[in-house]
């Protein structure tokens, strides 16, 4: 594999508000304080990768964003506006839209189920329309996954690429303006993934603000513009893709380094 | 491999063709092999019952009956399926029934004629009578089920102290278990009967509305699905499907419901009230379940809650609906076996939670959660009624019916659980043992 490819990028703009600023956001389990104080924010038609080891805090960062979980303080300003998101259902309303980590689907309904769940089309009498539903969802995925055929099958019996492919859908599906995916490509093979980077570049192109947690720090580098790191709950700090190595970043995901900060030796037991 | 064996057909691969066909037929056709399954075992029983009693068991008025005595367990059960899909259990089932029937019978035999004075037998008494009994059942769902689903209480705990409540109740109300009789000559009728019957005429227009509604259902679905291109099936086996569902319909109401004449006028009976009932609660249901947001909420919440949560959905509120929905069945269920029995007495309903919860589980309903259909729970229930009445008519003790059905019961089950893991010799295993276990009960239950 090549070093670096840096991606023709529009460059994004920063002088405009926010599509997202979480500010101070803390969260407590019993003792644990699974996110101390972590301010983060995303611009449209920005990439920023949240990355951090196990246990760093991204997800439960995101979930507070995404109303899976409420935050015990911090605020969150969505377009320059202080929200509140209760639940799922507040965050939809925003626009916000999540790939969970745990892929979150109902095993026992089919794809157009999940893909639809919560969101269900309906007909005339207030019936579901499961053929419209179908219908929407093959759309879908001729530009998520042309060869996923199994619309009327329960879930349960795909693959894991197929199943990230219908959560990935139920993201995508409803124009989201600020888009979460919590480590997509964790259960892929290299076909899917790259699927999935595509499409990232997609949305990107289209406007869309999009927070990926990954543990590739080649995704990393491709894909995002610019890199939050967290370590024990606690945000390292926020750099331009541009202008960090990845060892630099490395040091920081480990170590808790800034860039600059880890001497070279430090840097060379970090390649063992 | 040999050269030999590439280019000859031998049998088994013969074989293996035929069985793929045949495997990819069944998919193609969309059939529930499940719910096939079960009619299939269905009709070996009645066959089986129909050869050991000399051919009593096929006759109509047997069939008739069994229709009937299916009836209100049938009904619950199709409640119950919601109940269990979302991974809960009501075991209050059977002492509700008995509360709200006893509760629709002094509404009609004390409060209306003599509380308000206005006398028996009035037109509106029933309407009343049943009104008041299903809004009850429903008050008394919600309350369970609010207790379950904001209250964090287990439902098995929540419904085993309604199981307590409401039986206790129906003694404290009758004072020291008085048994409440005659009932309202209107509501009599729910319960079937030669009167509580649609009689010839009417029976056959219900069949024509059944058949038109089986075409209308397949043709529907094909034009929908050709819409949006979503593949359909060969227009020759819709067609097939429909002549099959129309020749059931046209033959069930020929050979049980016209067949059967009343023992007293000696007329055609038709289809009794109870199976009627049954039938419109058995399209709602299965509508609800299917095509409606609530029931997509119901199984989607069993198959997987945070998933259901995740999804934006009100989880909470499902639940408690599912238990609103139980309430108001189990009225339907009290007016029938009341008016059946033109009484109400205090055990009414006892063990009825076990019999239908068993329907449902007979039915394929899976305490996993998000597995059962709402046919699969009335064949079930009618499966588990004919064991019963077959085994009446064989003269085999009620201690040895009680044996016979539990262990079909657990053998269905484990079929059922064998089948999803693949495990064939296991499930046939399962099947040989259960098979022997009861016509070893039959066999020497006989009196
Ligand atoms: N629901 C929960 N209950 C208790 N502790 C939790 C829960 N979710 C996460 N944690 C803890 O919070 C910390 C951060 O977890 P998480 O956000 O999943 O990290 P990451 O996604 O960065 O791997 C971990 O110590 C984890 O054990
Ligand atoms: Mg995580």
């Amino acid at each position: 594999m090549t070093d670096t490819t840096t991606q023709p990028s529009t460059e994004v703009d920063y002088s405009g508000v926010p599509l997202v600023e979480m500010r101070d956001i803390r969260v407590a389990f019993g003792g644990i304080h699974a996110v101390d104080g972590v301010s983060v924010d995303l611009y449209p038609g920005e990439v920023v990768a949240l990355v951090g080891g196990n246990g760093a805090g991204k997800s439960t960062l995101i979930h507070t964003l995404a109303g899976a979980h409420p935050c015990d303080s911090g605020d969150i300003i969505v377009n320059g506006t202080p929200v509140t998101i209760r639940n799922p259902r507040d965050a939809r309303g925003l626009g916000i839209e999540v790939i969970f980590q745990k892929l979150a689907l109902a095993d026992n309904i089919d794809a157009a189920g999940n893909v639809f769940l919560g969101r269900e089309m309906r007909n005339r009498f207030g019936a579901l329309d499961d053929s419209a539903m179908a219908s929407a969802t093959r759309d879908v995925m001729k530009r998520l996954n042309p060869r996923f055929k199994n619309l009327k099958t329960p879930v349960k019996s795909l693959s894991g690429g197929q199943r990230q492919s219908v959560a990935i859908a139920r993201a995508v599906h409803f124009n989201a303006k600020i888009l979460i995916m919590d480590e997509p490509t964790a259960a892929l093979g290299p076909a899917e993934t790259a699927q999935v980077r595509d499409l990232v570049t997609q949305l990107k192109a289209e406007g869309i603000g999009i927070f990926l947690i990954s543990h590739d720090i080649h995704d990393v580098f491709d894909l995002s513009d610019r890199i939050s790191v967290m370590l024990q709950g606690k945000l390292v700090g926020t750099v331009k893709k541009n202008e960090v190595t990845k060892d630099e970043v490395l040091a920081m995901i480990i170590m808790g380094k800034q860039p600059g900060e880890a001497t070279s030796r430090e840097i060379a037991e970090l390649h063992g | 491999m040999t050269v030999s064996d590439v280019n000859v057909t031998t049998p088994t691969d013969q074989a293996a063709q035929d069985k793929k066909t045949f495997k990819s037929l069944l998919a193609s056709s969309e059939v529930d092999t499940r719910l096939g399954g079960m009619v299939v075992a269905l009709l070996v029983i009645w066959v089986a019952f129909n050869i050991l009693s000399g051919g009593n068991f096929l006759t109509s008025r047997n069939l008739w009956n069994l229709s009937v005595q299916s009836a209100s367990i049938a009904i619950m059960a199709t409640g119950m399926v919601l109940i269990i899909v979302s991974r809960n259990i009501d075991l209050s089932v059977g002492s509700l029934l008995g509360f709200l029937g006893y509760v629709m019978a002094v509404v009609q035999t004390k409060w209306i004629p003599e509380s308000l004075g206005l006398g028996f037998d009035q037109w509106y008494t029933w309407i009343v009578a049943l009104a008041v009994g299903l809004l009850l059942g429903a008050i008394i769902g919600a309350v369970q089920g609010f207790v379950v689903a904001y209250g964090g209480v287990p439902a098995f705990i929540v419904t085993l102290g309604g199981f307590l409540v409401w039986r206790g109740l129906i003694f404290r109300m009758g004072e020291q278990g008085a048994t409440l009789s005659p009932l309202d000559k209107t509501f009599k009728l729910i319960g079937g009967g030669p009167e509580g019957s649609l009689g010839e005429w009417r029976s056959w227009v219900l069949g024509l509305l059944g058949c038109a509604g089986v075409c209308f259902s397949i043709y529907r679905s094909r034009a929908r699905r050709q819409r949006y291109d979503l593949g359909v099936r060969p227009l020759g086996m819709d067609i097939g499907f429909a002549v099959f569902g129309c020749l059931v319909i046209i033959a069930g109401i020929a050979l049980v419901a016209i067949g059967y004449e009343s023992p007293i006028s000696g007329d055609p009976t038709g289809v009794a009230y109870p199976v009627v009932i049954l039938i419109v609660v058995t399209l709602l249901m299965t509508y609800v379940a299917k095509r409606r947001r609530f029931g997509r909420y119901v199984f989607a919440f069993g198959g997987n809650p945070e998933a259901a949560d995740l999804g934006g959905i009100n989880t909470r509120k499902t639940v408690m609906y599912t238990f609103v929905l139980m309430g108001v069945l189990c009225a339907l269920s009290a007016a029938v076996q009341t008016a059946r029995l033109d009484a109400a007495v205090t055990n009414l309903g006892v063990q009825n939670e076990l019999d239908v919860i068993s329907a449902a589980v007979i039915g394929g309903t899976s305490f996993a959660g998000g597995i059962g259909t709402i046919p699969g729970a009335v064949l079930g229930a009618v499966i588990m009624q004919s064991l019963r009445s077959g085994m009446v008519l064989l003269k085999i003790d009620s201690p040895s019916q009680d044996i016979v059905v539990g262990v079909v019961l657990v053998t269905a089950v484990a079929i059922d659980s064998f089948i999803r893991m693949g495990k064939r010799r296991s499930m046939l295993a399962a099947l040989s043992v259960g098979l022997v276990i009861s016509a070893i009960i039959i066999q020497t239950g006989r009196q």
